[in-house]
């Protein structure tokens, strides 16, 4: 069976297989699923689509971990997307998230999917969302999706979510590092996980004084909630800061505004793979490379 | 199956059944396969039968490789082959790796293993055995 629509038909009365051939299918990105979107948008069960981003090695894989044990206590079915980065060399990856999440691999309430950046080229985050809807379609909810904070496509994946948390340590720096421009700039809640290290305290003080006025994406700092993924410390806290926020990133205008991101998002990433199937794409990209021609006349000239 | 056939990577599990503590052997092939070209999920340690097969399901992989030093693969790995088939993978690839000796070799391909690969094995040779084995992704 690889017909999209009927794996869709069969993923919504929650089995898994089609659910995971179908995945399979919309990271392909074969042109193959289109005709099944307008389906599988229109299914929308209204599962949180939750981000969860941070820098490598500050414990999100544990912390998401954590979380679905959480979630599970409350009675909901977990799904979970978790994005590593492909080889630029050999396109090849190692998704090694599933290692910290194991202990809920043979529940049938909880479907985690690991999935692979791929090509360098744009579709990453359009991937993401349609992937996400697809699981929120199976009835999943919330739906955790979980990125390495380290480049700018993570960022914008986390911030498709309606509600991005931000994973940091104890040892993130100094004050300074809050106020730059960045990852902490796109968070709605902010989790200082390894709170058992002694710093951490220290740390979420000079968060919360650094972004106490200053105003997450939509002008309201975010709690700053302290976490050890490996005790379930503060994680029901966390949990309890991520649904809160639910209703508030459901506002009509943040709603809209967040759908406007996303579409916006969605149509860039559609020229540019466009762009990049044209013919004068190689050529322009050369006649640039070999300073021929400067960058802005060949962005003008690939969009004529 | 030339690369212009195949547009996505092939998706290998690699997974440690069972009580056994040594992985640098399925690290390194994950490594090596990774540079291979391959998308791998990595597991982790002690997976029961039951894990394997619902990480197999849920990530879709072309191939599961199972890396085993403890001696218990006649008890675990045909197992795995049965779950495994039993959620309807009937296309996916199944191989081993590991200290597995040579009569336990016929019994575990009998089970539906379709290689084993024994100490000295190249990841060269692993990467060629996948690629020319392993299902055409839809």
């Amino acid at each position: 069976m690889t017909d999209p629509a009927a794996l869709l038909e069969a993923a919504q009365t929650g089995e898994r297989r089609p659910l995971a051939r179908l995945l399979t299918l919309i990271e392909s990105g074969t042109p193959q699923v289109r005709p099944m979107l307008p389906r599988l948008f229109g299914a929308r069960r209204g599962g949180h689509l939750v981000g969860i981003t941070g820098p490598p090695g500050s414990g999100k894989s544990t912390l998401v971990n954590a979380l679905i044990g959480e979630f599970r206590r409350r009675g909901r079915r977990v799904g979970i997307l978790a994005v590593d980065p492909s080889s630029p060399f050999s396109r090849g990856a190692i998704l090694g998230d599933r290692i910290r999440m194991m202990e809920h691999a043979a529940d049938r309430d909880v479907f985690m999917r690991s999935m692979a950046s791929r090509g360098e080229l744009g579709g990453l985050a359009a991937t993401t969302w349609i992937a996400a809807a697809a699981l929120d379609a199976a009835g999943y909810d919330p739906i955790l999706v979980e990125t390495v904070g380290a480049g700018q496509s993570e960022v914008e994946i986390a911030r498709l979510a309606e509600t991005t948390v931000v994973v940091e340590v104890p040892e993130m720096g100094d004050e300074v590092q809050a106020i730059k421009a960045g990852l902490l700039e796109v968070a709605d809640v902010i989790a200082v996980n390894k709170g058992d290290r002694p710093g951490a305290p220290r740390a979420a003080r000079q968060l919360r004084a650094m972004m106490s006025g200053a105003g997450g994406r939509f002008g309201k700092p975010p709690p700053i909630i302290i976490t050890t993924a490996t005790t379930g410390d503060g994680v029901a806290a966390l949990a309890d800061a991520i649904d809160a926020h639910q209703s508030e990133a459901r506002s009509p205008e943040q709603a809209r505004q967040r759908a406007r991101g996303q579409v916006a998002r969605a149509l860039a990433d559609l020229a540019l793979d466009r762009a990049a199937a044209t013919q004068a794409w190689d050529a322009t990209v050369d006649a640039v490379a070999e300073r021929r021609l400067d960058p802005m006349t060949a962005a003008e000239r690939l969009l004529e | 199956m030339t690369d212009e056939q195949r547009t996505t990577p092939i998706r290998v599990l690699i997974a440690k059944p069972g009580l056994d503590g040594h992985d640098r052997g399925a690290k390194v092939l994950a490594r090596g396969l990774r540079d291979e070209g391959f998308e791998v999920i990595y597991t982790g340690l002690r997976q029961t039968p039951e894990m394997v097969a619902d990480a197999a399901e849920q990530e879709d992989v072309d191939v599961v490789g199972l890396s085993i030093l403890s001696g218990a693969h006649m008890a675990l790995l045909p197992k795995i082959v049965e779950l495994v088939r039993g959620r309807g993978m009937d296309d996916v690839l199944i191989a081993a790796g590991g200290i597995i000796p040579d009569a336990d070799i016929v019994r575990l391909k009998e089970a539906g293993v379709a290689e084993v690969f024994g100490p000295g094995t190249s990841i060269g040779q692993i990467a060629r055995y996948f690629r020319e084995n392993a299902r055409s992704r839809a």
